[in-house]
């Protein structure tokens, strides 16, 4: 039927939902899926992505396991969405990163840690590397600031452009029947969506990840995490017009826009997916999809550790400490960069244009 | 060696759970015996999804207002006048105030759900289902401190004189095989799922029937109080049936399973002759009548047949239709006749006269000169592929049960009521719902009946 045998469960599991739509309250799932009476490949993925994981429709089904129908949506779409990454990633032979995401991962971020370690030792003398450096320019001691920015704005726009390509290859494929271009107010929409995680919440009941009591607290994780990551995108933006447009060069002092930015995303970037680490080895083994637990692992310490490095840079960047730091956190951020978009980041993006097109969808039901 | 309790509750569903709540914010100790396991947990709650209250104006979730007058006469009809009245009028009084209660048991309501757009004044629907609503309230009543046994099956019930003593257990509970408490609430269900017990009525017939719920509802709590001396009501031959998939499971297939394409088309028997109006009704008052239509047809099987036309105007299907490019092809995979099946289809198609199809009213589409006559949305079957669903008696619950008065309190035989024995939910559904069934009934009675009864239990075991 499908392509794979996870999208005919997904397929066999959204037939059975269909004819009873009991959880049609709980999240954009299920209305999504009584707009269709046969799903497609893109159809599935759209879906997959559109579901949050709160656990509410695994908890709330009558047929979930040991029932015979074997109803298990969340679990099910879990791994139909990790499998739609790969299949959507661009370009196509890089798609096998998915597979064992987790030590590609880790072997990316130690190379380039690595790599930076050795690179400021070698292009700098001990003195250099372990001296104490403080004031304007201090970071540029050890790495040219246009080696830094040649460097790093190459890795952020191949990201962006592999994105680009594989998110064009999902959107492309969930258009029916659709189709066309996403208007305003349905962008809007998603973004107040994703942006307040409206799905992650059980249909208000919450979320489920231990057991059977709603006491589920990664809604909460996710957005430290989230807004965290988007703080410290924040600050090194604004770092960066400081350096070009006001030609005021980092380190900056504790109370400036960029270290204050950077200090709040970095708490966030720690306490977020440490408490999303937690979630995660708690959660119910029948929720968890087991085989993306390396690439989910992965990208929550990927950004532990940014958090982490970024933030001992910070403490301790007027001491003989400050270089190999610097090094450890360049090559946190360089590792986060180039795996964005073979890695659990993708998720965020999927999830957004599944957003989108459910809110288009509704719109254009509305309107009929 | 036994503990004791003020309350002890029979059952495990909405009925057992609102009797254990209101008995515990009562002041009572409440032990909840639910003989199903967990994940079973709860009866046919667990299919269920909105109740039947009356509200004297809309809602968030409520479209209209659904007064008190209009809900009885609804009843009446769908009864046909076997009801008792004063029971009946006090629960549609309490359904009022069921809205709100059961909200602060931790029940969420959510507008009607898509497919159901005729109950968004009279029902309510449960956010998530059944599942949901009970998981709820099994929440709340643990939080109050409620304590809850499962696979705690009952094997006898010790009673005097018309008071309740103690009940025995198949499994011991820490190490206990009987339980003693002040009053008893039953709300262990109907006997839909005991087939032998369905078969003194229905002969082997019963053994075609399908069970749309738990095979845990055996009704043992039920046999053992008509046994000990309650008063008897409802006709044991009565229960809510539906036309449910035949290639169901024989338990638990739930709502999922139920075929409402009746209209569509036309229904045949094996022997592929038609046997009922097919356009009698609307939904869902036709709903709840094909059951019994398919019990009274030989081997208890019937075919739904229609044609490609239709396929979009009703709910997906958990199955999918079985298919032929000729009536002789469709009827060979269904096993009937295909010249019977022919010589059927051609007459009614015959039959079908000129009209404006519409099958959200009682439309104008009728036959002439067949027995017997599809009176609304008759169109000729003639594009195919030709379409068929198997349909078979799918048992609800079943409707003979303990009598009760306004207190939810059993009567014994003679009249006399129980000194500490209540009842809530299907095992006394009979004493409102002679026969017939309106969507949300079923719940409305465990709601209203179970809050009364722990309300009245907790009551007697404080005097």
């Amino acid at each position: 039927m499908h392509g794979t045998r996870i999208l005919d469960e997904a397929d066999r599991l959204m037939t059975v939902c269909n004819s009873c739509r009991y959880c049609e309250g709980l999240c954009a799932v299920f209305p999504a899926m009584e707009m269709r009476r046969a799903f497609s490949d893109g159809d599935l993925n759209y879906l997959a992505n559109l579901c949050h994981s709160c656990g509410a429709c695994y908890v709330d089904c009558q047929f979930s396991p040991p029932h015979e129908f074997n109803v298990n949506v969340p679990k099910t779409l879990a791994v139909a969405r990790a499998e739609s990454y790969a299949a959507y990633a661009w370009p196509r032979p890089l798609s096998g990163a998915f597979a064992r995401n987790g030590l590609v991962i880790s072997i990316t971020a130690a190379l380039s840690m690595a790599v930076f370690i050795l690179g400021f030792a070698v292009l700098n003398d001990r003195g250099v590397l372990f001296g104490v450096h403080t004031g304007p320019g201090a970071f540029y001691k050890l790495m040219p600031h246009n080696a830094m920015v040649a460097l790093f704005g190459a890795a952020f726009l191949y990201a962006i452009l592999a994105l680009v390509m594989s998110v064009r290859a999902f959107w492309r494929d969930i258009g029916t029947p659709i189709g066309g271009r996403a208007d305003g107010g349905s962008i809007f929409q998603a973004i107040r969506d994703a942006g307040e995680l409206r799905y992650l919440h059980g249909g208000g009941v919450g979320c489920y990840n231990e057991g059977d009591k709603p006491t589920d607290r990664r809604k909460l994780y996710h957005h430290l995490t989230f807004y965290g990551f988007l703080l410290c995108f924040a600050a090194t933006s604004v770092a960066t017009l400081y350096h070009y447009l006001l030609g005021r060069e980092a380190p900056y002092p504790w109370w400036d826009l960029p270290v204050v930015l950077g200090t709040l995303g970095g708490i966030g970037l720690i306490v977020g997916p440490i408490g999303l680490f937690t979630a995660k080895m708690r959660r119910d083994p029948a929720l968890l999809d087991e085989y993306s637990y390396g690439m989910d692992v992965g990208f929550i310490a990927m950004l532990f550790l940014t958090g982490l490095t970024g933030m001992l840079l910070l403490v301790l960047r007027e001491t003989g400490a400050m270089g190999p730091l610097l090094a450890l956190h360049l090559g946190a951020v360089f590792a986060l960069f180039i795996t964005v978009p073979y890695g659990k980041f993708v998720h965020g993006i999927y999830r957004f244009m599944a957003l989108v097109r459910y809110a288009q969808e509704r719109r254009s039901e509305a309107g009929s | 060696m036994s503990s004791k309790y003020d309350v002890l509750v029979i059952g495990g569903g909405n009925a057992a759970l609102c009797a254990a709540i209101s008995a515990r914010r009562g002041g009572a100790s409440v032990l909840v015996l639910e003989a199903a396991p967990k994940f079973y947990r709860g009866g046919n709650t667990r299919h269920t999804r909105n109740m039947r209250c009356a509200h004297d104006a809309a809602t968030e979730i409520l479209t209209g207002p659904y007064t008190e007058e209009e809900f009885w006469e609804d009843l009446l009809r769908v009864t046909g006048g076997q009801t008792d009245e004063v029971l009946a009028r006090h629960m549609i009084r309490e359904s009022k105030d069921i809205l709100n209660w059961i909200v602060e048991q931790g029940v969420r309501w959510q507008p009607s759900l898509g497919g159901t757009l005729s109950l968004g004044r009279t029902n309510s629907f449960f956010l998530g289902g059944g599942r949901a609503m009970l998981n709820a309230l099994y929440l709340t009543a643990e939080r109050l401190g409620v304590a809850v046994e499962y696979d705690a099956e009952v094997t006898d019930l010790v009673i005097e004189d018309g008071m309740f003593l103690a009940a025995r257990l198949k499994r011991p509970i820490k190490g206990e095989t009987e339980i003693r408490a002040t009053s008893l609430v039953a709300a262990a269900g109907g006997f839909e799922a005991n087939i032998e017990w369905l078969k003194q009525y229905w002969g082997e017939a019963a053994d075609n029937f399908l069970i749309r719920g738990t095979p845990y509802n055996r009704g043992s709590i039920l046999k053992m109080l008509l046994d000990k001396g309650v008063q008897e009501v409802g006709d044991p031959t009565q229960c809510h049936a539906v036309a449910i998939d035949a290639r169901a499971p024989k338990f638990d297939g739930g709502i999922i399973t139920r075929h409402d394409s009746v209209v569509f088309g036309i229904v045949v028997n094996k022997h592929a002759q038609r046997f009922y109006d097919e356009g009698e009704d609307l939904w869902p008052k036709r709903y709840a009548i094909w059951g019994r239509l398919v019990a009274a047809q030989p081997d208890q099987i019937a075919y739904i047949i229609f044609d490609s036309t239709v396929v979009t105007s009703f709910m997906p299907t958990l199955f999918p239709p079985i298919a032929g490019q000729t009536i002789a092809e469709l009827a060979g995979k269904l096993a009937l006749d295909p010249v019977a099946l022919e010589k059927t289809i051609t007459e009614f198609n015959a039959a079908v006269r000129p009209g404006t199809f519409d099958h959200t009213i009682l439309d104008d589409c009728v036959t002439e000169g067949i027995t017997p006559p599809k009176t609304h949305w008759a169109r000729r079957i003639e594009t195919p592929p030709f379409l068929a669903y198997p349909v078979r008696p799918g048992i609800t619950f079943t409707y003979l049960g303990t009598r009760v008065n306004k207190e939810a309190r059993m009567l014994m035989k003679g009249g006399k009521p129980s000194a500490n024995m209540f009842a809530a939910g299907e095992i006394m559904a009979g004493n409102v719902l002679g026969k017939g069934y309106a969507a949300g009934m079923g719940m409305t009675i465990g709601s209203v009946f179970g809050r009364i009864a722990g309300r009245e239990a907790a009551k007697h075991a404080r005097n």
